[in-house]
């Protein structure tokens, strides 16, 4: 798959606007469709474009399989990290509605729900990858 | 063909398409999902939270918890597939 020129071109444009409008998706789900589900799902789909265009070594030198498996645990710490500091803040256990009184702030509510959805974006782009990445190594389908 | 497990499928089948005539109508709004909580969610999502998409504001604020748990379930999930797939650490 290497010697085509036309994937690896077609690739090289579109990943960095998948991965734009991934992170559009993510951002968005406060004030419309979207959410961090979506939003991972979508930047994993880059991942994988770019391992059917580029072969494995070449998503290994951007993610490979203990990057992901960090990111995937630091997504997960991020939306347990969120509920922790409610706890702070004498609330309870993800009350995002403690921090705002404390702090004063109008508008933190919104704010702390964008930085859970894009813990769960990390986690989900992290897993979906880490997946992909195994099933070729282990299928020796995809080859560089 | 097994005319035990074909009796059994019709049998479910009568008995599902009969519970069917129970639902209520698509959009009704005299339908039980619509009187419990739903019209509280509408109501208070923007004073509460102050953002517009009142489904975030469930999956996130509301019922964080819930979305918590179903992260931890992809992130488990992905550990598994990891366990299972990935060859020794020998090579």
């Amino acid at each position: 798959m290497r010697e085509n020129v036309v994937i690896r071109t077609v690739a090289r444009l579109s990943i960095p606007f998948i991965q734009l409008f991934s992170l559009y998706v993510i951002v968005h789900g406060a004030s419309g469709a979207g959410g961090g589900f979506q939003g991972g799902v979508v930047f994993a789909a880059s991942f994988i474009l770019m391992l059917i265009a580029f072969g494995l070594s070449g998503i290994r030198s951007r993610l490979g399989e203990k990057g992901a498996m960090v990111l995937a645990t630091v997504g997960l710490f991020i939306y347990a990290g969120i509920g922790l500091l409610c706890t702070l803040f004498s609330g309870n256990y993800l009350e995002y509605a403690a921090i705002e009184s404390a702090l004063g702030i109008p508008h933190i509510h919104a704010f702390l729900i964008d930085i859970v959805e894009a813990g769960i974006g990390i986690t989900v782009m992290a897993v979906m990858t880490l997946i992909i990445l195994d099933f070729a190594d282990r299928e020796g389908m995809i080859r560089d | 063909m097994k005319i035990p497990a074909l009796i059994a499928v019709l049998l479910i089948g009568i008995i599902l398409f009969w519970a069917v005539e129970d639902m209520p109508a698509f959009g009704d709004p005299d339908a039980p999902a619509n009187h419990h909580v739903a019209q509280m969610y509408i109501e208070r999502t923007r004073p509460d939270i102050g953002i517009d998409n009142i489904v975030t504001a469930i999956l996130a604020s509301y019922r964080g918890f819930d979305t918590l748990g179903e992260t931890a379930v992809i992130f488990t999930a992905g550990i598994s597939v990891v366990l299972l797939l990935r060859r020794g650490g020998e090579q």
